[in-house]
């Protein structure tokens, strides 16, 4: 079977028209970067729509769009769980509850929020953990890249520079960075925000016509439905219990563990997604960037699990082959998208899709760094290691740690090449610490009490809960080590998504309740004036400035909450 | 920000869109190239929209809006 791309002159065209277009954005952009404002928080100057298409476009990068075609491959409409409750509950919580709070606070990073409400502690702890995280998720989405490139787009290089041997993926590796270095250097976040942009709508126009003929092939929805199996075609009917899905996650899992602890803290407490909403440029803007983006966030699943079930319907049918992982009888879910694309687009269209699967993993690796950028200079340098030096000093580190995040990323990737186990290993702290954040969010912002002390105490157990939780704990059909059980196996769980969701639940669980009682125990010493606009009961309500009534958040967060319930309820 | 988002989306939508449907009118017809898109000539169809949706975002972009209000940036 042919498992590499025959492109054709026109295709490499439209690849370098988009590389041509990616560089001039960051060029044009370059004279308005004239302060640390405007490179590290776009001048808090973009319009709502803008926003909100980065706002779901940053997380829209390699692993999400390989990773949800496999999983759409692997359990079929199940995995629209990660889009209709699993992100559209968070972003309508965001937009109206936590919105407020962020941007009216002036806070310019998620860390920063937490100093002005808490302490200094939980502010360390936060941005520190943050900006490993952003680092290695960049790498690791420049491995991605490279890795798949090296595949599908052989070149046949082997040059010899100064000793050092150049293959493949060396060579992509290096272009992709070059160019992500480049345009962020220019024009920073707002450079970032407008190539989410971009890739949003290449997404869309590239993937659109590979799912079309997809289902013409198929016969339309009916059709492919009736190439799969009964468990695969619904979101929720045979979510009763666990065992009788393909997931393997049971209906209290899905909507504690997903729907409210992972979600929540991600869309609502991430910076790298926040912070495309700290970007708008008036509290409205800011507080409709989640909903704007909620409207495609809800069709994704059209554009990236669709053509996973397409490529097991095919399969089923015995018209398509999916490639083994390399060395092992396990059939590869991650080349679902590049083999649908090989099987079904012509020269021209192919480059098309080509330059949306590259673009998506370019502007993943860019939002990562511009988090990283804002949250390294204003929460680590200018807090810790340089303070009160003019604004253009704080510009310039910006710039320079934009090139120091590129390189640590390059090096993160070639660390993923060569040992699986140590990302696999990284993955798991950063989930662990990520679980119980929501927690001390929530009770920060909505009981005045909350002391410093309780959140930062509540943020360690809640990672230690999650930790234990994961060591006492084994999938099915797994070994003990990485994938848990390191401590003495208490529980079974009938797949590894099931025992992520749990161990969520517990930390969030043990996170609150320590926060809780540490409050308790400790004296507040924010006075309220102190917390006026950071916490709910303090600050007076927002008076929406749009003009007309169907521009309102409120009103806006309505007809999304109304079409998410609707395509649930359809294939349900 | 001083640049309109709008004005490199359409331009670069445009382009494509145009080399797209040139390939398109250039190989209507070729059975064996399209027998991977089911015989639709999926790079006409494909171009002719992005054309659209790059005409669009250029019509509404400041490029324009500015020239009707009458002011020069």
């Amino acid at each position: 079977m042919q498992t590499t791309f025959a492109l054709g002159t026109i295709d490499w065209v439209i690849i370098l028209i988009y590389f041509v277009f990616v560089l001039g954005i960051g060029w044009a952009l370059r004279k308005y970067m004239k302060n640390a404002t405007a490179f590290l928080e776009a001048g808090r100057s973009l319009p709502a729509w803008v926003t909100g298409l980065a706002f779901i476009s940053a997380n829209l990068g390699a692993l999400e769009v390989i990773g949800m075609a496999a999983s759409g491959a692997k359990y079929g409409m199940m995995t629209v769980h990660f889009y209709w409750i699993g992100a559209i509950p968070a972003m309508i919580f965001l937009a109206i509850f936590m919105m407020p709070f962020y941007y009216g606070s002036k806070a310019r990073s998620v860390p920063e929020y937490l100093k002005l409400r808490f302490d200094e502690k939980t502010r360390g702890f936060n941005a520190f953990a943050f900006a490993i995280m952003t680092v290695f998720s960049s790498g690791i989405s420049m491995y991605a890249l490279a890795l798949l490139a090296e595949v599908i787009l052989p070149l046949n290089i082997d040059w010899n520079i100064l000793g050092l041997r150049i293959g493949e993926f060396d060579f992509y590796l290096l272009i992709s960075a070059i160019i992500v270095l480049v345009y962020m250097v220019l024009g920073g976040l707002t450079s970032a925000i407008y190539n989410e942009v971009l890739q949003f709508f290449l997404i869309v126009i590239g993937f659109l016509p590979l799912v079309i003929i997809g289902l013409v092939d198929l016969g339309g929805w009916e059709g492919l439905k009736s190439q799969l199996p009964e468990g695969m075609i619904h979101s929720w009917k045979y979510a009763g219990n666990a065992e009788s899905n393909p997931m393997g996650v049971g209906w209290f899992g899905v909507i504690m563990g997903l729907g409210f602890v992972l979600s929540f803290g991600y869309w609502c407490t991430n910076f790298l997604v926040v912070q495309r909403a700290m970007a708008a440029g008036s509290m409205s803007a800011a507080r409709k960037t989640p909903l704007v983006g909620a409207f495609p966030k809800m069709f994704l699943p059209l554009l990236v699990i669709v053509p996973g079930m397409i490529a097991i319907a095919l399969t089923n049918m015995g018209e398509l082959t999916l490639p083994l992982k390399e060395g092992t009888m396990n059939t590869d879910y991650d080349k679902v998208i590049p083999v649908l694309l090989m099987n079904y687009m012509p020269v021209g269209v192919l480059g098309l899709g080509l330059t949306a699967l590259m673009a998506s993993f370019m502007s993943g690796m860019a939002g990562n760094v511009s988090a990283f950028n804002t949250v390294f200079t204003y929460d680590i340098y200018q807090s810790y290691l340089v303070p009160n030096k003019p604004d253009l000093h704080y510009l310039k580190v910006g710039r320079w740690t934009t090139v120091v995040g590129v390189l640590v990323s390059i090096l993160t990737a070639y660390v993923a090449r060569s040992f699986n186990n140590v990302m696999d290993f990284l993955q798991l702290i950063f989930a662990f610490i990520n679980a119980p954040l929501f927690a001390a969010f929530l009770l920060g912002m909505f009981w005045k009490r909350t002391t410093g002390h309780g959140a930062f105490w509540g943020l360690i157990g809640g990672t230690v809960a999650a930790a234990i939780h994961h060591g006492l704990t084994l999938p099915a059909n797994a070994t003990t080590g990485v994938k848990g059980g390191y401590i003495g196996i208490l529980r079974q769980y009938p797949s590894e998504m099931a025992q992520n969701f749990w161990t969520a639940i517990f930390a969030f669980s043990f996170a609150l309740v320590i926060t809780l009682v540490v409050t308790m125990l400790t004296r507040k010493i924010k006075t309220d004036d102190q917390l006026r606009g950071l916490v709910y009961s303090l600050t007076p309500k927002v008076v929406d400035d749009s003009k007309h009534w169907y521009q309102k958040p409120e009103f806006v967060a309505v007809i999304v909450a109304a079409i998410a319930l609707t395509l649930t309820l359809i294939f349900w | 920000m001083g640049l309109d988002i709008k004005i490199p989306i359409g331009l670069m939508f445009s382009i494509l869109g145009v080399i797209l449907t040139i390939l398109g009118i250039v190989t209507h017809g070729d059975a064996e190239m399209y027998a991977k898109s089911l015989g639709h000539n999926i790079n006409l169809w494909s171009g002719i929209f992005m054309i659209a949706f790059g005409a669009f975002m250029l019509l509404t972009s400041t490029l324009v809006r500015k020239k009707k209000l009458g002011y020069d940036s």
